[in-house]
């Protein structure tokens, strides 16, 4: 059957959307700068590197355990940023307004937006607001872009990813994804669990201090684990080797998976990535990690293999070991 | 954990020969590929997967009548989430979706008729699709439209039960079976005693098993002891959840709204009593009689082997399309979409292209 509509699957960060990247947009865009396809663009500016970065914000519902639109708009693009190594400077703010918003609302959210841009030291410099009729879309949309001063000697990504690495994670998984679905109608379901969203650029700051040459880092937003390790391991042609039995995944998000029958490792993430760094000196970065509030759960989660080449493996807790694939797209709950 | 598959090692080494056990249930079957199970188990000890992932089984033709139905514009139609992506004749509902269908995912058929009782002018149709774990709460949800007199809640139903499908497979020959790891969730409604005619008709030893992958172990390694002592019983590894008659108001439940009757299974074909169908009684909730739904022919994909996958006779790594034409990007058969599809296993966590 060939698509010729865009399906909900589309904006999963999955397979399909990949195949619209290759597909449509690259072709058309084609230029280096584009090229590396990272969280960010590295754009060089009178000697100076500079991260730039643009994400839209859709999530339903508006505020959610542990957050809310306005702070999940910020840490998004701060967090495209710093994975570039870059120290997020200015903002700019787009909303997409539905008639009949409750000005209280937007009000909490306009805050939210500038306590967490304050407290990593960003700006905002410059927005626009659109409003459209009601049903026309769901309370409000937000774009945010970033523009960040990069802090590195060397460029980060993963063509720079070598057989050898360590790869780090910096917590539990998994919280956001399922923080919002308990919200969602229809699915509604209580549980403590609590968006991890958060600014990580404190916590790359804290590795770029321990001078340690990071080679790559991919936080783990629509995808979560499982598309960003998939993503690394085919564009660095290297494989990665991950060990279950160091996976962080909290009682909660676990029971919340088995019940509607999804994967943990790819449910979305927005406190949350990895870093890759040679082997013999991922103990000096975890030790820095593990200082940090949004590193105390830090572990080395996997390494970096000559084999096989652009796949992710993981040894399963029992011994046997299977493929990390890409997620496809939407995430559906199973029928029993 | 190891001392489980030394257990299976030495009792397999005793055997001495090769030995098939089938799994006929989606959730086993995701088990034993995602913890990696399969490649604990000695060379002669086979895993095999069945018809057990729900909407692998369910026909082309009820995917072409919900796509019929959700292009009607009085018509909602509310869905699991694994019937989303599954291809039907030329269409599939997320396509519909996209192309401005009213499909809706929900994740219980309560959500649905809530769903009817809020849009008073739509026809709301769950689909009812899925195994005997399933059907009580469809059958609740009639039951409730019966009670409230919400006339505009219909059911497009294609359930099926697992012990006809079972027998149908080891009638059929094509494949040996040498055991049967039964499912645990079907079992907790129907209860164990619901496997013994197949131990008994067909000296078959079955054994109910949990989800964990020390569960599956465990169960297999009952089902070669049995093979040692040549014996055929219903033995139950998950007793923390099944009893050997089930649950009795939710079998009471579906037998008030179904009936049995004979089921067409994707790639195996009919089974005598295998499905159930809406009694007359509750008839004005059947959405193929109430709102006059057609099933028509079904056109089947060239070259799609997705039926002798459910049967076991196949292999995923078998079939000319896996990992070529057929992926989980674009899949052609139902075994590459749902979540709980063998093919989709095979891709996900083993193998990529067929040898």
């Amino acid at each position: 059957m060939k698509r010729d509509r865009i399906l909900l699957a589309h904006g999963g960060g999955g397979s399909l959307t990949r195949e619209l990247i290759t597909e449509l947009f690259e072709p058309e865009f084609d230029n280096p700068v584009l090229k590396p396809l990272e969280d960010s663009a590295v754009l060089v500016m009178s000697g100076k590197g500079y991260a730039f970065t643009t994400d839209s914000y859709v999530v339903k519902p508006c505020f959610f355990p542990g957050g809310d639109i306005g702070k999940l708009a910020v840490c998004g693009t701060v967090n495209d940023l710093a994975m570039q190594g870059a120290q997020p400077c200015w903002l700019s703010l787009s909303f997409i307004l539905e008639e009949g918003l409750p000005l209280t609302d937007l009000r909490r959210i306009v805050q939210s937006i500038g306590r967490t841009a304050r407290g990593v030291g960003a700006e905002i410099v410059t927005g626009d607001t659109k409003v459209v009729e009601r049903g026309k879309c769901e309370g409000l949309y937000i774009n945010t872009a970033g523009l960040g001063r990069i802090q590195t000697p060397n460029r980060w990504g993963a063509a720079a990813v070598k057989v050898g690495d360590a790869v780090l994670l910096n917590g539990f998984l998994g919280e956001h994804g399922i923080a919002v679905m308990s919200q969602r109608e229809g699915i509604a379901f209580s549980t403590s669990v609590v968006s991890d969203c958060a600014p990580l650029w404190p916590l790359v700051k804290a590795i770029l201090d321990t001078g340690v040459e990071i080679h790559a880092m991919r936080d783990l937003t629509r995808g979560g684990l499982a598309a960003a390790v998939s993503d690394i391991a085919e564009a660095a042609g290297v494989g990665i080797r991950l060990d279950e039995a160091a996976m962080p995944i909290g009682r909660e998000v676990r029971g919340a998976c088995d019940l509607l029958g999804l994967d943990p490792l790819a449910i979305a993430n927005e406190g949350k990535f990895i870093a890759f760094c040679p082997g013999a000196d991922v103990e000096r970065v975890l030790a820095a990690m593990k200082q940090h509030p949004l590193g105390k759960e830090a572990r080395i989660i996997g390494e970096v293999t000559a084999d096989p080449k652009g796949m992710a493996l993981m040894r399963t807790t029992i011994g046997g070991e299977r493929i990390i694939d890409m997620p496809t797209g939407e995430n559906l709950p199973r029928i029993c | 954990m190891k001392t489980l598959v030394q257990a299976i090692e030495e009792r397999a080494r005793r055997v001495g020969r090769d030995v098939q056990f089938m799994e006929v249930c989606g959730t086993h079957t995701m088990v034993a590929f995602r913890t990696g199970l399969r490649q604990l188990l000695p060379a002669n000890v086979r895993l095999i997967s069945g018809p057990g992932c729900p909407v692998c089984v369910t026909d082309v033709n009820y995917i072409d009548a919900a796509v019929e139905l959700c292009r009607r514009p009085d018509v909602i139609v509310a869905t699991f989430g694994d019937l989303l992506r599954v291809p039907g004749s030329d269409s599939s509902l997320e396509r519909e979706r996209a192309a401005g269908a009213n499909v809706r995912v929900v994740y219980s058929p309560t959500d649905a008729l809530a769903l009817a009782q809020e849009c008073p002018s739509k026809h709301v149709v769950f689909l009812g699709v899925g195994f005997e774990t399933t059907a009580p709460t469809v059958a609740w949800s009639i039951c409730c439209a019966a009670r409230d007199g919400i006339d505009n809640y219909f059911v497009l139903c294609a359930h099926k039960t697992m012990p006809r499908a079972m027998e149908a497979l080891v009638k059929d020959q094509q494949v040996k079976i040498d055991g049967f790891i039964c499912p645990g969730h079907v079992s907790v409604i129907t209860g164990a005693a619901m496997y013994r005619f197949i131990c008994e008709q067909y000296k078959i030893p079955c054994v109910v098993s949990g989800f964990e992958a020390w569960d599956m172990l465990k169960a297999i390694t009952l089902l070669l002891q049995q093979v040692l002592d040549s014996r055929a019983e219903v033995e139950v590894e998950y007793s923390r959840s099944v009893t050997e008659h089930g649950n009795a108001a939710a079998q009471r439940l579906i037998s008030e709204v179904f009936e049995p009757y004979d089921a067409s299974w994707r790639g195996i074909g009919t089974i005598p009593q295998s499905g159930l169908a809406i009694r007359p009684q509750y008839a004005r909730f059947d959405a193929a009689r109430a709102l006059t739904v057609r099933f028509g022919e079904a056109h089947v994909p060239p070259g799609c082997r997705c039926g002798d996958v459910l049967r076991g006779v196949l292999t995923p790594l078998e079939c000319k399309l896996f990992g070529r034409t057929c992926a989980p990007v674009h899949p052609i058969g139902p075994c590459m979409v749902s979540s709980e599809g063998v093919c989709a296993a095979y891709y996900k966590y083993e193998k990529r292209v067929a040898a």
